[in-house]
């Protein structure tokens, strides 16, 4: 069989020594800045890619997966014991995970989110290594209109996500992708929006924008006044879940994990739509809705066991069409371009042991973040009491230090400070930054695209409604626009998203 | 007459200013990708998308703007600015990407730190410090001996 014959590949590469190890400090690594408030996968993973520069590509991206893996699991941390979400996908932890927290089952809510995860982690893994090859062979049917169509459909259901009127979200992609357009056109040679300044003819990086937005905008925030963060500082014991609970939450882990495997596939999907599509169906389902807001087990277990399954999942359109589907995978593509790997599905042909060594470290990448947090849980959480005052300097010298090593130059620091001021007017106007950064890094493939498939077609722009498989995409993009602005759905996805 | 100066107020500022940066954005790409060949539809040159793009934009840009005056828009006001923290934490970097070359790592670090510090409202000259001399000496270990990241190190006036 293919399939073990496949993960018997990732295996070896996986538990090779230095891999481990690499793994390993990736986790530890994500989940130490993870931990800390405002600071979600994304930014910790632009912070920490210097530090993969000198790997090698196998190890550089098991790292950064763990890194993902590591800070996304530190957001739920400080969402269940501090009441902040690092990243919006453990938005909806907070809900019960910190009424749990206050009734002194910290330890139980934390011991719930990693079983949960854990579990899945593994199905998740398994998921992407069944699906990865069929995948791969359908993206070689796809023609210029088709990925054309596709990537329309991801920032459709990407601006769809957001907060905000969908409107905007879809004005900040168009913004992102006249962003993209600055440098070198591909085809002519012309500098396009370089006003002759030599550092531009590249383009706009990408993580002196995340840098700037998510990085030092959000300590320009944070640094506002407001309430005080209210912290629980009883100690953590008593981690173990009793029968009781375990009967609760099973269910909910298996339904999470299934819902998060699906939605984590969707371009534009992932880890957020996963956890809050499993807190609704949960909310549904139990026997006792009114304990949910309260402190109820199952509105832990089901969302992170989803946001889980859906990071890992949102690795499969990056790996096999080379489509990043969010933020986090964007920025993927670049720690991967940076080694050299262009993403897409001819990584599983070229480069067999990168690809299954990665998905198979995922699974490690788990297992090691159980171990790692279960026992040190009392240690993440100490490392909030740290004054914000101490804290944020050094958030901004490694962000500094980040953005100078991607090209050893000041330019991208200069860049990043000027994106600051333009992540802190977005946040004014509420105006939201992931369909931007997707903008951003899917526009210049989208204009290639295009350009191709309008020159096949002899100019005729009917081709994308008229092939079916394109026609397709784009019709369901239509559907999520028209069920967006439907009133009722509306209403119910404001509630959803608000924070 | 009410009826018609209420119809035509500004009722979401927030989205209004929204939309009205979007269109700002639109022309002014617009404008300047008029100095690209903008080709065929069947064989577009440097200009043709970038045109299409701006005029996407611009529409939204009009249709948000249009729906802040809205009768039925909410009501909403534009947040003020923390001005001061904005300029300590811009200001700090840019003088981290400013000092690199000329100084070195230690002394711009060292600047970044104590000028960022400073956006902190519990900011303690003993506190900014004792944090400067903890990041300093972390990140000359992690960074330049540690991972070999190429950074001068000490001011290049005395080499």
């Amino acid at each position: 069989m293919d399939f073990f014959h496949n993960l018997a590949i990732g295996f070896s590469t996986a538990f090779q020594l230095t891999n481990l190890v690499y793994a390993f400090i990736g986790c530890l690594l994500g989940t130490l800045i993870g931990v800390l408030p405002g600071l979600g996968p994304l930014a910790t993973i632009a912070m920490l890619l210097p530090i993969t520069y000198a790997l090698t590509p196998e190890a550089a991206l098991i790292m950064l997966a763990g890194i993902y893996y590591g800070a996304q699991y530190g957001g739920s941390t400080t969402a269940i014991v501090v009441n902040l979400p690092g990243e919006s996908s453990s938005v909806v932890t907070t809900i019960d995970g910190y009424q749990m927290a206050k009734q002194g089952r910290a330890g139980v809510a934390l011991a719930t989110a990693a079983i949960g995860s854990f579990f899945a982690g593994t199905v998740a893994t398994l998921a992407v290594a069944a699906l990865a090859q069929p995948l791969a062979a359908t993206a070689l049917l796809f023609g210029p209109k088709e990925f054309f169509s596709l990537m329309i459909l991801g920032l459709v259901v990407a601006s769809v996500l957001s907060s905000g009127p969908f409107i905007e979200g879809i004005g900040m992609v168009v913004l992102g992708m006249l962003l993209s357009l600055i440098g070198t056109d591909i085809n002519s040679g012309t500098q396009r929006f370089a006003f002759g300044i030599p550092q531009l003819f590249d383009g706009i990086d990408f993580v002196p924008l995340a840098m700037g937005i998510f990085g030092f905008a959000e300590i320009v925030r944070n640094l506002e006044p407001h309430g005080d963060i209210s912290l629980v500082t009883q100690k953590i014991r008593n981690l173990f879940p009793t029968r009781e609970d375990f009967r609760r939450m099973m269910p909910a882990i298996f339904r999470g994990t299934a819902l998060g495997t699906i939605l984590g596939v969707l371009p534009g999907g992932g880890a957020v739509l996963s956890s809050f599509a499993s807190y609704t169906l949960e909310k549904k389902l139990s026997k006792h809705p009114e304990q949910f807001g309260k402190g109820a087990i199952e509105g832990v277990a089901g969302p992170e066991s989803a946001n889980n399954a859906g990071a890992q999942t949102s690795f499969i359109p990056l790996l096999t069409l080379g489509i990043p589907s969010n933020v986090v995978m964007a920025l993927m593509v670049g720690a991967m371009t940076i080694h050299n790997i262009q993403p897409g599905p001819q990584v599983m042909t070229k480069n067999p042991t990168l690809f299954w060594g990665l998905i198979v470290s995922m699974w490690i990448g788990n297992l090691m973040l159980v171990i790692l947090n279960l026992p040190l849980v009392g240690l993440w959480v100490k490392l909030l009491s740290i004054p914000y005052r101490y804290l944020f300097p050094a958030i901004m010298v490694f962000c500094s230090i980040g953005v100078f090593s991607i090209n050893n130059g000041t330019f991208e620091v200069y860049e990043a400070a000027l994106f600051c001021i333009f992540g802190y007017m977005l946040m004014k106007l509420d105006l939201p930054a992931a369909p931007l950064l997707l903008g951003l890094v899917l526009g210049p493939a989208i204009e290639e695209n295009f350009r191709r498939a309008m020159v096949l077609s002899r100019g005729d722009g009917t081709v994308f409604l008229t092939s079916p498989l394109s026609g397709g995409l784009l019709a369901i993009a239509a559907i999520a626009v028209v069920l967006i602005t439907l009133p009722a759905i509306r209403s119910k996805r404001e509630e959803a998203l608000k924070e | 007459m009410k009826n018609v100066t209420s119809r035509l107020t500004i009722r979401d500022r927030r989205a209004f200013v929204s939309g009205a940066f979007f269109l700002t954005v639109a022309v002014f790409f617009y404008a300047v990708a008029l100095g690209y060949a903008p080709g065929t539809a069947a064989r577009m040159g440097p200009g043709y998308f970038p045109r299409l793009l701006s005029i996407a934009l611009a529409a939204i840009g009009l249709f948000v703007m249009a729906g802040a005056m809205r009768p039925s828009a909410e009501l909403q006001r534009l947040r003020a600015w923390d001005l001061k923290g904005l300029l300590w934490v811009t200001g700090s970097v840019m003088l981290f990407a400013f000092l690199l070359y000329p100084l070195g790592f230690v002394i711009s670090l060292f600047v970044l730190i104590m000028v960022s510090s400073k956006a902190s409202p519990d900011f303690t000259w003993k506190g900014a410090l004792a944090n400067a001399a903890v990041l300093i000496v972390l990140c000359v270990g992690v960074f330049v001996y540690g991972l070999g990241l190429k950074f001068p190190v000490w001011p290049t006036l005395f080499n």
